[in-house]
């Protein structure tokens, strides 16, 4: 669990430092050089197959995990502590990793599928950039894209933290600079990822 | 503070034993004085029950001073009620007034089976500490304290976590019903001391083993056990468990241990 989601968070920094390149105003430029490297490097793309196994394993395992621990309490209690005692967003990582997956889903079908399949059948690579552009008129898909993020935030704040304390940094000396590094990481990365379409949809790229 | 008497409604689980369903039973309660503890307002309900030639509450209970970890009730959705490192027995009536309601279930977890009532069955905690949670010692005369020198820090971080009284409450807390805290203070207190060094490399493993065997959840860092327990267990604990378990994963005896 703590392995798969260090890597995924690896991944969220190395897409959100590539997909910034948009915000140098250049009319995409810097960005599709970036996207043509990340697109038929070889490295990268067999990274990718890690990438996607990864993901599978870490929804796989983060789910049963979290149906098997909820069976565990078979007679609930009538009056549960709640909030009382532990944060919503840690007792709600299921549901907030579903949310991210649903985002996923409309991600994938939006840019990484048109483009794979476009490199398989045509060899050439999609104009990501005017992709972005088209897209993102959409009020509905920037909504969902809002969802996503807003879910991923909270996925990371518990998620950040837990993996650490997983692997067994959770003491004295390390435990409050984790905790700090990762709202920072939480709030910082998913509010780039929106601005992306935010930006679009407002016109200001 | 002043002193006062509240009449109180009492929602209580009531249940044959671990075969049968249970179901809320409501009781009243009058002239409860606030200078009371919670299992003395139990004892009154008893009383009143046995006057009436009814069956009694059963629930837990010893010390009655916070060191025994018997006294298990959860009282308005919190494990030993509101008071944070507090058990039910420390519990005072002033916490209430007149008129309250008060729920009171069981532990709730499959691996503690409720005996009878508010009673659960806490044996599966003896079982994982009989897993691993043991030193080897030379019998004979004990030996002098001071032979040993152990680093302060150490010492007393042994000592905090050597604090756990095994009520369970950790576990009651837990949305996933784990037991992660319970074993990682019987793991660190005897981690982080030399005595504890013989059966090193098999206690995080085989402990951590005999609680998922029991039917306990696994941890995923909520931290509502360190802030129901009524000893203020830290949670540093379940990273050292953490590092500990990878110790003796690697080390391969504990595997070796497991296939015999
Ligand atoms: C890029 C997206 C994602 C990132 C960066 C991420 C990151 C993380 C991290 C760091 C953890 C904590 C691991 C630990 O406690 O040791 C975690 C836990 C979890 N993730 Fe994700 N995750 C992502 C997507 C997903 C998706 C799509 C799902 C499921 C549909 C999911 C389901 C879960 C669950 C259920 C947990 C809880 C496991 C636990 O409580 O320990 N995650 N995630
Ligand atoms: S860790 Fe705390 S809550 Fe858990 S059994 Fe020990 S004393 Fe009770
Ligand atoms: S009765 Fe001993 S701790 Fe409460």
């Amino acid at each position: 669990m703590s392995l798969t989601g260090i890597f995924l968070i690896v991944f969220l920094v190395v897409h959100c430092y590539v997909n910034a390149q948009i915000f140098y105003f250049d009319g995409g430029v810097r960005f599709l050089e970036a996207a043509h490297f990340m697109g038929t490097n070889l490295l990268i793309r067999t990274t990718e197959i890690g990438l996607f196994a990864f993901l599978i394993l870490h929804m796989v395992q983060g789910l049963s995990l979290a149906f098997k621990n909820r069976s565990r309490r078979s007679q609930k209690y009538a009056v549960s502590a709640g909030s009382a005692t532990s944060p919503w967003y840690s007792r709600s990582m299921a549901l907030l990793g579903t949310l991210i997956l649903l985002f996923l889903v409309l991600h994938l079908y939006k840019f990484w599928g048109p483009n794979r399949l476009n490199q398989l059948t045509t060899g050439e690579e999609l104009n990501l950039y005017t992709a972005m552009k088209e897209e993102f008129q959409m009020a509905w898909v920037v909504a969902v894209y809002f969802l996503g993020c807003f879910s991923l935030a909270w996925h990371l704040v518990h998620g950040f933290y837990s993996a650490f304390q997983t692997l067994g940094f959770g003491n004295s000396r390390y435990k409050g600079m984790i905790k700090s590094v990762g709202i920072g990481f939480s709030i910082v990365v998913p509010i780039i990822f929106f601005m992306m379409p935010l930006a679009f949809f407002m016109h200001w790229l | 503070m002043q002193h006062y008497n509240m009449n109180l409604n009492l929602k209580v689980w009531r249940q044959k034993n671990s075969k049968t369903s249970g179901a809320f039973e409501t009781f009243k309660v009058s002239n409860i004085s606030s200078e009371m503890s919670f299992l003395e307002m139990f004892d009154v309900l008893n009383e009143q029950l046995v006057a009436e030639g009814k069956e009694p509450v059963a629930f837990d209970h010893d010390c009655r001073e916070g060191i025994c970890g018997m006294c298990s009730m959860h009282i308005n959705g919190r494990a030993h009620g509101p008071w944070s490192k507090n058990t039910t027995c420390q519990l005072h009536m002033r916490e209430y007034k007149d008129g309250d309601t008060i729920v009171v279930e069981p532990w709730r977890a499959d691996a503690f089976p409720v005996i009878k009532d508010l009673v659960v069955d806490r044996s599966s905690f003896d079982r994982i500490i009989q897993a691993g949670g043991y030193i080897s010692v030379n019998t004979g005369n004990a030996q002098d304290a001071n032979a040993l020198p152990i680093e302060k820090q150490q010492a007393d971080d042994a000592f905090a976590a050597a604090a756990c009284i095994g009520c369970g409450a950790c576990v009651a807390a837990c949305p996933n019903a784990s037991a992660m805290l319970f074993v990682s203070a019987k793991v660190s207190h005897l981690a982080l001391l030399p005595q504890g060094d013989p059966e090193r490399k098999t206690r995080a493993f085989n402990m951590v083993n005999q609680m998922d065997a029991e039917g306990f959840g696994s941890c995923t860092n909520i931290g509502a056990c360190e802030a129901e327990c009524p000893k203020g267990i830290s949670l540093e604990n379940i990273a050292r468990l953490n590092r500990e378990y990878v110790g003796s994963m690697l080390s391969g005896s504990a595997v070796e241990g497991l296939q015999q």
